[in-house]
């Protein structure tokens, strides 16, 4: 389960970056998953929960945020939701777009004391 | 636990091998209770293993999903003081982006074409890898790494082909990541223009996620597996160069539409080149050879 893997590596970012700034104690953390990144929020929270033990981040409020995936059209230049890379252009029906959002996997904020 | 070892039992340890070895070489150092990949590519920090005496659970309360953020004060639930905040944006695969990218700069500073094999458990990389050697070694020098959770048969094959090999056993691990291969490139020593040949772990999920400096990525997938695999996969598919269609010595005996599955996968990503082979005949594989010798030879500058 790759996810394990991502939250060990959250933890050495959040731990590194709060060290950084000479931080104690990481209260809470801010998490964005795109819908295509590859990663399944469930879990990843199953993962942190198991990560974060013994670590500055323990007890920490773990935010994760989904970023839904947007696509934009080759050839009309519709903007859309979509759930998959299969995706049809809502307005001209084209399959040609390319992801403009959707694969994030990124740590965004930490709040520290 | 660390989920790159697994590390909370001994077995799950990542080890790196050459066939004949003679032992497990451990990599990890567990006494200190801190964390050693070996290549200290990845510190662990803080990061201990030891959940004996652990019976709390703080649990990580993700909220989300809904993509707003739970900055008010909800009913029950004591808010944290106010701390001060960190802007970090960080990419959490950028590590592993910035170690691929180091292998990759070490495989062109020595003109070596780096492939990354990825597919289901048993859809062939090992048999496709094996005739593939045999047939060009005369021609082409390999050198190979080899991704497995556990054993060395993989390895072994590869070693009775007669070009250097090595066995990167992953324990609980489902997939290769660029600190495993720069360690595994250091032990295998491949020289200058030659192929590295990387058999990932089987598994078509994670493998797309971690890069591993390779040049192309290459999935194969068998006739036997169904031809959906693409509209379930599609992140593999779209971060792939290559798609082999493997064991089509058995297309007479499954449904499976040759046809469907590039149309999918095309759709996924309308750059991926198709072959069509059976590792066991040697059907299809003259073309999959051309192209593995133009691959050279274009790298050849
Ligand atoms: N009929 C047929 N069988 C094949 C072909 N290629 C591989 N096999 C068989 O499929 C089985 C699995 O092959 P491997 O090469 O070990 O597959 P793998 O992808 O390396 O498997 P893992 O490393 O376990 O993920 C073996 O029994 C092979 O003989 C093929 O083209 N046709
Ligand atoms: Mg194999
Ligand atoms: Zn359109
Ligand atoms: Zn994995």
């Amino acid at each position: 389960m790759h996810e394990l893997s991502i939250a060990i590596d959250i933890v050495d970012i959040a731990t590194r970056e709060a060290a950084k700034e000479n931080a104690t104690k990481i209260n809470k953390v801010d998490i964005e998953v795109g819908t295509l990144s590859g990663v399944v929020i469930e879990a990843l929270e199953t993962a942190m929960t198991e990560a974060i033990r013994d670590t500055m981040l323990e007890g920490s409020h773990i935010s994760i945020h989904e970023i839904p995936a947007m696509a934009r059209c080759k050839v009309c230049r519709h903007e859309f939701k979509i759930d998959d890379w299969l995706a049809l252009c809502p307005e001209c029906g084209s399959p040609e777009n390319e992801v403009i959002q959707g694969r994030e996997l990124r740590l965004k904020t930490l709040e520290v004391t | 636990m660390c989920g790159t070892c697994g590390c909370s039992d001994q077995e799950g340890g990542v080890t790196i091998r050459r066939p004949g070895d003679p032992d497990h070489i451990h990599h990890h150092q567990h006494s200190d209770g801190g964390h050693d990949h070996g290549s200290h590519s990845h510190g662990h920090g803080s990061h201990s293993h030891g959940h004996g005496s652990h019976s709390h659970n703080h649990g990580s309360h993700s909220h989300g999903h809904d993509h707003h953020h739970d900055e008010g004060q909800p009913a029950g639930h004591t808010h944290h003081d106010a701390g001060r905040e960190i802007r970090v944006e960080q990419d959490i695969l950028s590590r592993n982006n910035l170690l691929a990218e180091r292998n990759r700069g070490y495989l062109e500073a020595k003109n070596i074409t780096g492939l990354n094999f990825v597919s289901s458990p048993g859809a062939g990389k090992t048999t496709l890898l094996e005739l593939t050697i045999r047939t060009l070694k005369a021609d082409l020098d390999f050198y190979v790494i080899e991704g497995d959770q556990q054993s060395m048969n993989d390895a072994d094959r590869i070693d009775a082909t007669g070009v250097p090999v090595i066995q990167i056993n992953t324990g609980s691990g489902c997939h290769l990541d660029a600190s495993m291969v720069n360690r595994g490139l250091r032990q295998l020593d491949p020289a200058s223009g030659s192929i590295l040949l990387i058999e990932n772990v089987g598994n078509l999920v994670c493998p797309a996620l971690f890069d591993l400096g390779e040049h192309r990525t290459i999935v194969i997938i068998s006739v036997t597996e169904g031809d959906d695999k693409p509209v379930k996969y599609p992140t593999i598919f779209r971060n792939a160069d290559i798609c082999i269609v493997n064991k089509i010595d058995l297309l007479p005996y499954v449904s499976f539409d040759v046809a469907k599955t590039r149309e999918y996968a095309q759709r996924i990503n309308p750059h991926l080149q198709f072959f069509e082979t059976s590792a066991t005949t040697g059907e299809g594989m003259e073309e999959w050879y051309e192209w593995l010798k133009a691959e050279r030879t274009n790298s050849r500058s």
